[in-house]
């Protein structure tokens, strides 16, 4: 635990953290919404939206794939919303219709522009590349006070950190209007609150964790973390402020775990090479929620109670 | 329908339609709402006098819950407006407290009671939604005035249907409206929830307060109520129990669904 | 482009490209109308699920086969590992609802994403394996067909054609289930038995894909054809008959687009045919198209707004609503400074009127066969017939004042 881990572990563990996090924490109330899914059709649609970036551009810079992926993310929810109104579609399907079309095209943009010179592919998107955001020039846990060292941070673990900080102080300042909109939509609407507003807001803050988790560790790990670590809060606790503090844990969990299982654990069984980090990350949150729909103490839907009338 | 009365100004500068008096609780003109081509409400006019316990009544499919919650902005309108208070919805929202239907909340949402009643006092919470004791407080003495304090700790899914009502009410309360608008709060609870319902409501009338429940029980209207409103789509009457709520016009409201017999039983002795 | 693309689309650009066409087009039939149950059942995104979870199946059973000293790119035998990891991922998604408080959506994410994770784990593995280095596993991701043998396109063809012959004879309990669960248990039919056979189809149609269009975009042919079917049609054997054909159209068509040219992947075009069909279907459709109901909500509107312009002129009442006034004044009703017109003036009493006559019906015909068709907007003449309004007139007497109403 010494050089080598700062050097080559401490960061791509931290952005691990840090993005499964940043999903987790809006996944809890797209669980709740019954819109779990919408994570999913988010992080399909962020290829076709790098794509159209880079084409614009012609360069990968991060800040235009970024907005790219973030727009893409808008106009799929915009075509959801759209196709579930306008065509009257149940939003299962209507979610079907759009983000597969959307990577449809962001794969067939893909393959017809010359992107052999960069390195952008579907797999890259799939599957990112966690292991390879390494600290160059740290040289032990001294580096930490070292400007110069941190100089040379991956901007990734920047990125990330500001995103997931922002999702957590948004969090925060909406709790009560988000919360009380989630249960109860027409009460809210009577308050005075902007409900569709508020969930347009969601599904953006939903896509800016995903794009800046995409952009360091791939999309996988995303739908993963939207969903395995809230879902498996919802079977531990029958509280809201409790619930997401378990989703933070587990997903801050299953990022270490899953990190240390794809580098050391082909090691332990006599392999010589690491498997990949985001896919392990996935692996160990859904055993996490295998285990909570097993064991955890609230894990069934309550029956209600024969009237226990007093007055 | 003085002249008077058609000078208040709504925020956007149209003006509001004559019966739109601040004295008036509740005034309704023109209201429709259609889901596709079928109308739900059809041109519905309605005034609610202050003070009154006022009934929607109607069959099925009358669009009871729909005219309540366009009435609330849950719902678009076709056309027609609202006024509350005299003032547009927009201005008045304060002054209304809104009990939905049971069926239309996710019971197995991971909240408590208390978190519910606390709810209602969202807009007194401030900037940060900071809850503080007083507020707890005020919650706790609600659900006390519906005999539900001992159940502040419980999740919201453990709780009878009858319960999830009343906890539905404390967060009414909570309000501390003017106005409280009811969507069917006495569907499929137990005796002593319906007695413990109308009680308070009873007591909130005794504070001056209006309220409007739809409600779907054709024989406790007149033990409960003072003034009707009959639908079916559209308006058949208006007014006061003792004048409105006649075999003739409940006639006209079921249509044949309803024996004249059992009409009969349900309306006051004839004075 | 065009020539290519045309001796595709006949058949005539190999016999390999033709197979392919056929296959895509069979593939395309059975998903389109196999996914049309799952449509209907409102579990669309099932599918999602199933076609994620067969990635570790492919996976296993090429680190089996290769175990056992067989060539590890079998296309039956990694046909049957997907099929085995998918039924596993279905099956999670039934337990995870029925068993826990969590809802169907989180435990498709759920599935989804960790199967398919954890199939990315495997085809890392068989990265690093000796023999794995050219499994060209990732074309199972978005589908190839350029590798494509004889015996694979055959195993496809003959596959989809499978499917659909199931689909044929399931076709009456399928849509009995899809359509009322609890009669169809109530008429002794068995919804898990055929629930669990809607399942078996998806997951047939969406192994049988794997290699043309890929798992991610299999949900595509699922999903899109039985959408698409929808606006044109209101009747179960339709529907399903017409999302085969869009979804087989699709199929061929983009087969055949995508063999005329060498950088057009199969699957994407595939799916984007298909996605175009669709969007026609939705802005054009004549009854559940967006611009027919755009045409047919603003008459409906207009005739509400014209009849409360009416009734308020003839009760003297002022009009405040903008689009109530700008409706009248386009029919000569009022003139610009909102006074009634000779014509606004008739009209608006006839509209009062025809109000007394409908409180005099509903008074006279207490079933509502006849008193329930009031909804306002319908003549009065075209309820009843001139001798019954003409006998209401009578006991309405002469014309009267507004106010006599409640």
């Amino acid at each position: 635990m010494g050089a080598e881990f700062v050097q080559l572990s401490l960061t791509p563990l931290a952005i691990g953290i840090l993005a499964a996090v940043a999903c987790a924490l809006p996944g809890n109330f797209l669980i709740l919404r019954r819109q779990a899914l919408i994570g999913d059709a988010i992080s399909h649609v962020v290829l076709p939206g790098i794509v159209v970036a880079f084409l614009i551009t012609g360069t990968i810079s991060t800040w235009p794939m970024m907005l790219g992926a973030a727009g893409a993310a808008v106009v799929a929810v915009v075509l959801i919303e759209a196709i579930r109104r306008l065509g009257r579609i149940e939003p299962g399907a209507a979610m079907g219709v759009t983000f597969t079309s959307l990577f449809a095209a962001g794969v067939l943009l893909l393959e017809q522009s010359d992107t052999s010179s960069v390195h952008l592919d579907v797999e890259h998107a799939l599957y990112g590349n966690l292991e390879s955001l390494i600290w160059l020039s740290a040289d032990g846990w001294g580096s930490l006070l070292d400007p110069q060292a941190l100089a040379d941070l991956p901007p990734e673990l920047g990125r990330m950190a500001v995103v997931t900080l922002l999702i957590a102080v948004l969090t925060a300042v909406f709790w009560r209007p988000l919360k009380l909109s989630t249960f109860d939509e027409g009460f809210a609407k009577t308050l005075g609150i902007p409900t569709g507003a508020l969930s347009l807001g969601l599904v953006v803050t939903a896509a800016l964790a995903a794009v800046a988790a995409f952009d360091a560790v791939g999309s996988i790990i995303v739908i993963a973390m939207f969903i395995c670590p809230p879902a498996a809060a919802r079977l531990m606790t029958n509280r809201l402020e409790v619930q997401v503090a378990w989703s933070i844990a587990f997903a801050a969990v299953s990022a270490v775990l899953g990190y240390v299982f794809a580098g050391y654990g082909p090691l332990w069984f006599g392999g010589n090479d690491a498997v990949s980090a985001a896919g392990m990350i996935a692996t160990v949150s859904g055993m996490i929620l295998g285990s909570a729909c097993l064991f955890a103490p609230h894990r069934s839907r309550v029956g209600v109670p024969p009237e226990p009338e007093q007055t | 329908m003085t002249p008077a009365a058609v000078q208040l100004a709504a925020s956007d500068g149209r003006a509001l339609h004559p019966a739109a008096s601040t004295d008036n609780p509740l005034a309704i003109q023109g209201m429709t709402v259609s889901y596709g081509e079928k109308p739900a409400v059809f041109s519905i006019d309605a005034t609610v006098p202050p003070g009154s316990m006022a009934a929607i009544i109607g069959p099925n499919g009358a669009g009871k819950s729909t005219l309540l919650k366009a009435v609330l902005g849950v719902v678009p309108a076709l056309s027609g407006t609202v006024a509350v208070f005299g003032a547009p919805l927009a201005r008045a929202r304060h002054r209304i407290a809104y009990v939905p239907q049971r069926a239309s909340v996710d019971w197995d949402f991971p909240t408590r009671v208390i978190d519910v009643v606390l709810m209602g006092l969202y807009r007194e919470l401030g900037l940060l939604h900071l809850v503080r004791r007083h507020h707890r407080e005020k919650a706790l003495a609600c659900l006390e005035r519906v005999g539900m304090a001992d159940f502040a700790g419980r999740q919201i899914g453990q709780l009878s249907g009858g319960q999830q009502q009343r906890v539905f009410l404390a967060r009414a309360l909570a309000q501390n409206a003017d106005l409280y608008l009811l969507d069917e709060p006495f569907a499929g609870v137990d005796a002593a929830t319906e007695k413990a319902i109308i009680d308070v409501l009873k007591s909130l009338k005794a504070e001056k307060r209006t309220v409007v429940c739809v409600h779907h029980d054709l024989a406790t209207v007149v033990d409960y109520f003072d003034h009707v409103l009959l639908i079916n789509v559209r308006k058949i009457a208006e007014g006061p129990v003792a004048t409105t709520f006649t075999a003739e016009n409940l006639q006209a409201t079921y249509g044949g669904r309803l024996a004249t017999t059992h009409i009969d039983q349900l309306m006051l002795p004839v004075a | 482009m065009l020539k290519p693309f045309t001796s595709a689309l006949l058949l005539q650009s190999g016999y390999n490209a033709a197979l392919v066409a056929v296959g895509a087009a069979l593939l395309g039939f059975a998903a389109g109308s196999g996914g049309a149950f799952m449509f209907l059942r409102k579990r669309a995104l099932v599918s999602d699920a199933v076609a994620h979870a067969t990635l570790p199946g492919v996976g296993i059973a090429f680190m089996v086969m290769v175990t056992l000293g067989a060539d590890g790119r079998n296309l039956l035998g990694l046909l049957l590992g997907s099929a085995l990891s998918a039924g596993i991922g279905l099956l999670a998604v039934e337990w995870i609802t029925r068993r826990t408080r969590l809802a169907e959506d989180a435990a498709i994410g759920a599935v989804l994403s960790v199967f398919f994770g954890f199939g990315i784990v495997l085809l890392t593995i068989i990265q690093t394996m000796s023999r794995g280095k050219q499994a060209g596993l990732e074309g199972f991701l978005l589908g190839s067909t350029a590798g494509m043998v004889f015996e694979d396109a055959l195993i496809i063809a003959v596959g989809g054609a499978c499917t659909i012959a199931a689909l044929v004879l399931l076709r009456r309990p399928m849509t009995l289930v899809a359509f009322d669960p609890e009669f169809a248990a109530a008429s002794g039919v068995s919804v898990r038995t055929v629930d669990l056979a809607m399942m078996g189809l998806v997951l047939a149609v969406t192994v049988i894909g794997l290699k043309i269009v890929g798992l991610i975009l299999i949900v595509a042919m699922l999903i899109i054809p039985s959408v698409t079917a929808r606006f044109w049609t209101d009747r179960t054997e339709r529907l399903l008959g017409i999302a085969g054909l869009v979804g087989g159209a699709s199929g061929y068509a983009g087969a055949a687009i995508s063999a005329s040219a060498p950088d057009l992947p199969t699957g994407p075009i595939i799916v984007l045919v298909c996605f175009g069909l669709f969007i026609a279907s939705l802005l054009l459709a004549p009854n559940r198209g967006v611009l027919a109901s755009i045409l047919r909500h603003r008459r409906f509107q207009v005739r509400v707004h014209r009849r409360q312009g009416l009734l308020a002129l003839a009760r003297g009442e002022p009009i405040l609503d903008p689009l109530t006034l700008a409706v009248l004044r386009r029919a000569g009703l009022i003139r610009n400074d909102g006074v009634a017109t000779e014509a606004g003036r008739a009209q608006s009493a006839k509209v009062l009127r025809d109000e007394r006559r409908w409180e005099i019906v509903r008074q006279i015909h207490q079933n509502e066969a006849v008193s329930g068709r009031y909804d306002g907007l319908t003549p009065i003449e075209a309820v009843l017939t001139r001798d019954e309004i003409a006998e209401i007139d009578r006991r309405i007497g002469r014309p009267v004042p507004a106010e006599g109403a409640a």
